[in-house]
């Protein structure tokens, strides 16, 4: 009898891991809307990833809210369940999975990098692994984040008759963005787009000091030149249209092709990612030590060829609809 | 300065291809002349400009050595993810340390006076020391065209705008220098006389005229300061005659004569002549179809050159014997032009006639009459008698009155955002007609609009989305453009199999229906196109 099925249901106790349809039981990952969907009647998760599922739907998004601690160990029947970090975001977890022996990790989404507002990545030891495979590809290699916002803080300093209008995922990569802006010496103002309102001061709450954040209001358009952070469709659509003379700019790992650049028409890419690069990903596999890779969520290809070729067990495990990194 | 030369290159066209506006994009070339030295500012010029083209080394030689570097497959599934074998090169290429590398002008030499071996070994070499731009950088040089969105005449705008000069002066002279254009680029940096240009090897700008406003011009311009001519339906061209050669230059200044081997002419002095390039027997010009079997052939073969025969009808001069006429005004032109004409008589050789007419209304009659019986007139000419050959566009010197264009009702399909300041706007549509009981698109226009139209527009869009493919939104098919064109044809590429000839919205029918729009069968059977 299997332990994990395709869709990611532990089958001897039937508890999904980020199922995509309410289930009876579920295991959240991390709050990424394509991770974290309402409606199951009970949910087990980090504090983090559950709060900010309330804080997004609503308090009765699911029935029931089970937090447990990385590191706690919950037995179900045959099955035990730990949590480890993952780094992706706040809260973001792995998934060990434990049952006669065998060790099953499913990663959900995680980079190894360094993000001081999410617990670092740690690695866990298994038997088999289930991988995600955003950049599954060995064009992505993800450069030192310091260097890129760098490149908006030069900027400011030539534009400096510019609004900077930088696109970012409401959770995770905007709290980071703005650590990053902190940790590289930028204290002023930094305007944020009411949708990542909410989050922020959720991390703040959580001790995350983002520094002086002001949300951008119908007074505060056409102030001074300033850095702006909202989510990327706002970017490119009638909201940006108020702001006159404007940079571009947009965070995100796939930022690293130019094409894909000059298509959204932005000025400034900023290759910042919340995922594994390439190097993350095989050298998370070769170290693990699981000698069964499951790829998942992303360019399996890519990754069940390079796998293969190292001699381990690989196959690619398809999950519709998971695609784009978020 | 000199150091770091192929990494500024490399920077410049990295900073231009993420540069939406145009005047960025000037900006930045401008600012790479006044930090980088002769002549690796002119090969950038060359190489943004196409007009420079290394080719020794193409990009399936590249690929074997990646292939060797790299996984195969890997490279296969990359590839086929970026879509653009210089970038996924760039990406995949294993990185080793970041060394200096050669200068822009060394990489270029080296490109010409090397065998192939050498030249990609050389390649190797500077790309382990790049970083993933200048790797990028070094291999679009190479792989055709850079694409950066920069034209020639924006090459030009920053030309002048380094120099402070007028864009007239770098246009006049410019078909006279090739790369890396030192002197050129030593006359705008430190001033002095124009630089001197052989004028009988350079394609020199021409003169083009305004579309007329047949509904207000006519009232307030004398038909005593016009001469008339037909506007033939063929491409124009310039004609340089020395007694040792003709050239033939496109009127971008490409040089055509290859394709067209009967057009060689001799001539009792030197001149530089504009005119219009026909197909046809006995000087009778055929249809545009006809000519266009001609164009872009490298090589003629004798059936072609039997069947659609070449000439030119000349209209203006523009040098005689090293003497600059274009200040001159158009009829004293003239007559020189009929001067050399008349002594010069040969095979394929024609003259522009002049149309006499008295007054519009005169001349009215004369274009309605030809223009219906015959379809090898674009329209009539109108050039002030006192108008001096300048480049370019000057207001209210020559006129063109095309053919009323003709129009089509169609239906709004589909709409794309558009570029520059229009990116958050969706400006460009593609319309299409009644195919039985299907839509068929026939083609795409965008322009035509004021841009208040283009706000509601964009809210039509926005409202009535049915489906988004990428940057393309389907919509509702009920709004009705009114659609202008200039001519429509066969099309083996379009699935109406008709094309269109300078698409523009004219009217937006609010009023409209989508049931009245034009049906395919009955345009073909009105343009008799079945």
């Amino acid at each position: 009898m299997h332990l994990l099925d395709y869709r990611l249901n532990i089958v001897p106790i039937n508890v999904f891991i980020d199922p995509q349809y309410p289930v009876e039981k579920a295991i959240i990952t991390h709050a990424h809307a394509d991770h974290a969907k309402p409606g199951h009647k009970k949910v087990l998760g980090t504090k983090e990833t559950l709060e900010i599922m309330k804080l997004r739907y609503g308090k009765t998004c699911a029935g029931e809210f089970q937090y447990i601690n990385y590191g706690q160990k919950i037995q179900i029947d045959d099955v035990s369940i730990t949590l480890y970090p993952a780094g992706h975001i706040i809260g973001s977890s792995q998934v060990l999975l434990e049952y006669k022996n065998h060790k099953i990790v499913v990663t959900g989404d995680y980079k190894t990098k360094k993000d001081t507002t999410a617990t670092s990545f740690e690695l866990v030891k298994c038997n088999t692994l289930v991988t995600e495979a955003t950049f599954g590809l060995p064009i992505f290699k993800h450069p030192d984040p310091n260097k890129e916002v760098r490149k908006i803080l030069d900027s400011i300093k030539i534009n400096n008759d510019k609004d900077h209008l930088i696109g970012v995922y409401a959770l995770g990569k905007a709290q980071r963005l703005i650590k990053l802006f902190r940790e590289n010496g930028f204290d002023e103002n930094i305007f944020i787009h009411g949708a990542l309102n909410k989050i922020c001061n959720y991390y703040e709450d959580k001790g995350i000091n983002l520094g002086k954040l002001k949300m951008l209001t119908k007074d505060s358009f056409d102030i001074e030149p300033k850095i702006i952070l909202a989510p990327p469709s706002a970017l490119k659509d009638r909201w940006s249209r108020r702001f006159k003379k404007k940079i571009i700019s947009q965070a995100s790992g796939w930022m690293n092709i130019k094409q894909r650049v000059k298509q959204s028409l932005i000025e400034i890419p900023l290759v910042i990612s919340d995922h594994a690069d390439w190097n993350e990903l095989t050298k998370t596999i070769l170290n693990c030590g699981a000698e069964n890779i499951w790829v998942t969520h992303g360019r399996e290809e890519g990754l069940v060829h390079w796998c293969t070729r190292k001699g381990l067990n690989a196959k690619p495990l398809s999950i519709k609809g998971r695609d784009e990194e978020i | 300065m000199r150091r770091y030369s192929l990494e500024k290159f490399a920077r410049l066209l990295e900073n231009i291809i993420y540069s939406p506006s145009r005047n960025r994009k000037i900006e930045l070339l401008v600012e790479y002349y006044k930090q980088t030295n002769d002549p690796d500012r002119g090969f950038a010029v060359a190489l943004i400009t196409n007009s420079l083209k290394l080719s020794s080394i193409r990009s399936t030689n590249l690929k074997q050595i990646i292939k060797s570097k790299v996984d195969p497959i890997l490279f296969d599934l990359s590839y086929d993810y970026v879509g653009d074998m210089a970038e996924t090169i760039s990406l995949l290429w294993p990185f080793k340390k970041k060394k200096k590398l050669c200068t822009l002008s060394y990489f270029i030499n080296f490109f010409h006076e090397n065998s192939k071996l050498q030249v990609e070994k050389f390649l190797v070499s500077q790309l382990d020391k790049a970083s993933t731009t200048e790797r990028w950088a070094i291999i679009k040089l190479f792989t055709g065209g850079l694409r950066i969105g920069v034209s020639e005449k924006n090459a030009k705008v920053s030309l002048s705008k380094f120099g402070n000069v007028n864009l007239d002066q770098i246009e006049k002279i410019w078909h006279g220098f090739s790369p890396p254009y030192v002197k050129l680029f030593s006359w705008l940096e430190k001033g002095g006389p124009i630089p001197k240009i052989d004028i009988l090897k350079t394609f020199h700008p021409m003169m083009l005229a305004d579309q007329i406003d047949s509904k207000n011009d006519f009232r307030k311009l004398s038909p005593d300061d016009f001469e008339a001519e037909w506007k033939w339906d063929g491409i124009r061209v310039q004609l340089i005659i020395s007694e040792t050669e003709t050239v033939i230059f496109s009127r971008n200044g490409d040089n055509i004569t290859n394709s067209f081997p009967e057009l060689r002419f001799k001539t009792n002095r030197n001149v530089v002549l504009d005119g219009e390039l026909l197909v046809g027997g006995n000087l009778n010009p055929g249809s545009f179809n006809d000519l266009q079997q001609r164009l872009n052939r490298k090589k003629v073969s004798k059936g072609i050159l039997q069947k659609f025969p070449a000439f030119i009808k000349l209209y203006d001069i523009l040098f005689q014997d090293f003497k600059d006429l274009r200040s001159m005004k158009f009829s004293s032109r003239r007559e020189i032009l009929e001067n050399w004409f008349n002594s010069n008589k040969q095979e394929n050789l024609d003259l522009s006639s002049i149309i006499f007419f008295e007054n519009w209304k005169d001349l009215t009659k004369v274009r309605n009459k030809f223009l219906q019986s015959s379809n090898i007139y674009e329209g009539i000419m109108l050039k002030k008698k006192n108008s001096i050959y300048h480049n370019g566009r000057p207001k209210g010197m020559w006129y063109k009155w095309k053919r009323d264009p003709k129009s089509v009702d169609a239906v709004l399909m589909y709409a794309q955002r558009g570029h520059g300041k229009r990116s958050s706007y969706y400006s460009d549509y593609t319309f299409g007609v009644l195919d039985g009981k299907n839509l068929v698109p026939i083609g795409k226009a965008y322009s035509g609009y004021t841009n208040e139209e283009l706000d509601k527009l964009d809210k039509f869009v926005r409202k009535n989305t049915i489906q988004k493919f990428g940057p393309v939104r389907e919509v509702e098919k009920t709004l009705v453009f009114e659609i202008a064109f200039d001519s429509i044809s066969k099309s083996k590429r379009h699935k109406s199999g008709l094309a269109l000839r300078f698409p523009r919205i004219s009217k937006i029918r609010w009023d409209k229906s989508p049931e009245e729009i034009e049906d395919l069968k009955r345009i073909k059977d009105f343009y008799k196109l079945s």
